[in-house]
């Protein structure tokens, strides 16, 4: 116990000592929290509407009024030809072209079904579609006057419908920095300690003060904790910091236990650290431990559910998400601070990251010779 | 100078169908300066990372320290100091700190070690240099406290693998009264290295080459059977036999 207490002064004072490094673990993951939070969002509020109309009746322009009335569409564009829209849409001046045909009013009028067309730039298929579902939403809107108007105009009788009173539960604004915030939590959580503890333990082989350790009777698994725990002691402290930039900056509400937090986010990291330390077993130089790094996390990161859902992904690729350790953090920190999750709530994400860290560091301690 | 602390028997050590290591059989006592000569490639450094416990033989029966160099080598490093000329100390650390991590690591007490630091400073004319970063010194400095930091914790051998490779004349010399003073105190010194007038310190040397032990006598010894008046003339007959 005391040469591992000794290893982990060690470890703390080269961290420190290096003027660059002692300062950029902390404020690094408070920059990525500032720019990341509120930069990463599906929300669109801008959706750059060019309207044809050949048709420049009441209705029509009816419709366009509601158009420009919504928050969500700018009508930057109006035209009556076709390949103008279609050229504005080609140079991105445009994201949606709506065409008014020409008799759209009169059909109206006289109560034939008329027609519309949208055509949406599709290279962000998240975009068009939400775009899309938009402007439908305000068209039936539309729809619905045009018909209550005639209707009501024939009788009183109410038509029946179906009107459905809806609440987000959990976060009511659907605000996304709350959806976002918990799961940066997360990944400046891993980059930090994942990086900086694999490049360590590779940097002492390669300077060769691995071997003055190795020919010492320290045991491996002290070597590898006094690497583990410098990280997590250094992650959590980040964490905590993340916490209060959430609280202060985007008033992230923290429902759960902050202690069921730390306790997550210590078990993860021991998970991440172990495996960090696993690579660079396998690694001679720091630049081979920084590709495979690089290939986890950026795997980790993309399919760990931060910016797409997990359920729309493919079965293959969920099935492979099981082994995703950042998979089950972003979940827990999700579930925990929004929903105030308990243990009992989160128990398979808990004890998928209990088997992680377990795994991890015992493989890194096996695979850690000290017969260099 | 009887006590053995270190005893070989036909150890082999082979990488694939290469041989490093070609049948050694030597004893080392206590006290002992035992030099280990041999050209580049001569397999000395893979013999002395498996007397310290950092490769196993491949077979051949090697006890260092009275531990088993196939079972038990955590036990064998528990009882040696190791310096190596390319391996050093921690850089980012100061000299204090590079003491206090190592002998923390050996389990020595606190108060013990401030005990040895003060001394060893002392000794080394150190004093100033306690908070000094190890990357400030020059090597000579940092050779020196090296072996000091090895031989912190009374080992029963110290394993010097080239320790003045690079390092002025004065400084060597100066080294070299260390390694007098450790054997003194009972601390056996297995030594490698290339400078032949270093060989002459030695209480007795053997010589390698393309893993075999040549020779293996006192200085004096070895000079009389080879008709050859210093060490390097030994050395060059057995290295290069052609040149004879």
């Amino acid at each position: 116990m005391r040469t591992i207490l000794y290893l982990i002064r060690k470890e703390f004072i080269q961290i420190f000592r290096d003027k660059f490094l002692g300062r950029a673990i902390f404020a690094i993951p408070i920059v990525q929290m500032l720019i990341l939070v509120p930069a990463v969002t599906f929300e669109i509020k801008e959706v750059n509407l060019c309207v044809v109309d050949k048709d420049l009746s009441t209705e029509s322009r009816e419709l366009v009024s509601k158009l420009v009335g919504s928050t969500f569409f700018k009508v930057r564009h109006a035209t009556f030809s076709e390949r103008e829209a279609n050229d504005l849409l080609h140079r991105n001046k445009c994201d949606l072209i709506l065409q008014i045909p020409a008799g759209f009013g009169k059909d109206i009028g006289k109560g034939t079904p008329t027609k519309l067309m949208a055509s949406a730039n599709a290279i962000n298929a998240m975009n068009a579609q939400l775009s899309w579902a938009y402007l439908n939403g305000v068209i039936i809107d539309y729809n619905m006057n045009l018909l209550a108007r005639e209707i009501g105009s024939r009788t009183f009788t109410a038509i029946p419908q179906i009107e459905v009173t809806n609440r987000y539960w959990y976060n009511e604004m659907l605000n996304y920095n709350f959806y976002m915030q918990p799961g940066i939590l997360g990944i400046l959580v891993l980059a930090i300690g994942f990086i900086l503890a694999g490049l360590n333990l590779v940097k002492e082989k390669e300077i060769g003060t691995i071997e003055q350790m190795n020919v010492t009777p320290v045991k491996k698994y002290q070597f590898i904790l006094s690497k583990i725990i410098p990280f997590l002691i250094i992650g959590l402290i980040d964490l905590a910091l993340g916490i209060i930039i959430g609280k202060l900056v985007f008033n992230v509400p923290f429902v759960g236990s902050m202690g069921l937090l730390f306790l997550c986010s210590t078990v993860f990291l021991i998970a991440v650290l172990g495996l960090a330390l696993l690579i660079s077993t396998f690694s001679g130089t720091q630049q081979q431990f920084m590709f495979t790094g690089f290939f986890f996390m950026i795997i980790f990161i993309l399919m760990s559910g931060i910016f797409t859902p997990l359920e729309s992904m493919p079965d293959w690729a969920q099935k492979i998400d099981l082994l995703n350790p950042v998979v089950y953090i972003m979940r827990i920190n999700r579930m925990v601070m929004l929903k105030g999750s308990t243990l009992y709530d989160i128990r398979t994400e808990f004890l998928a990251l209990v088997l992680f860290a377990i795994a991890t560091t015992t493989l890194a301690v096996n695979r850690y010779r000290k017969t260099a | 100078m009887n006590e053995k602390v270190i005893s070989v028997h036909n150890l082999v050590k082979k990488f694939g169908s290469f041989v490093a290591n070609d049948h050694l059989s030597f004893d080392v006592y206590k006290g002992e300066i035992f030099g280990f000569l041999g050209a580049n490639g001569a397999g000395k450094t893979t013999a002395i990372r498996i007397l310290s416990g950092l490769s196993r033989p491949t077979s051949g029966e090697v006890i260092v320290a009275g531990y088993d160099a196939h079972k038990q080598p955590e036990q064998i490093k528990k009882n040696i100091g190791y310096m190596c000329q390319k391996f050093s100390l921690y850089e980012d650390l100061t000299v204090k700190e590079n003491i206090m991590l190592y002998g923390g690591i050996y389990g020595m007490k606190k108060q013990l070690i401030r005990d040895r630091t003060k001394n060893l400073l002392e000794r080394l004319r150190f004093e100033e240099y306690g908070d000094r970063l190890i990357a400030s010194l020059p090597l000579g400095l940092k050779q020196k406290l090296a072996f000091s930091v090895a031989v912190l914790h009374e080992p029963k051998i110290v394993f010097l693998d080239e320790p003045t490779g690079g390092v002025d004349p004065i400084t060597r010399r100066q080294f070299w009264e260390m390694i007098y003073e450790t054997a003194a105190r009972g601390i056996t010194v297995f030594v490698t290295t290339h400078y032949m007038d270093e060989a002459e310190y030695c209480d007795r040397v053997s010589i390698m080459n393309e893993g075999k032990i040549e020779a293996l006598d006192t200085p004096a010894g070895l000079k009389q059977k080879y008709q050859a008046g210093s060490i390097e003339e030994v050395f060059i007959r057995i290295a290069r036999p052609g040149k004879n």
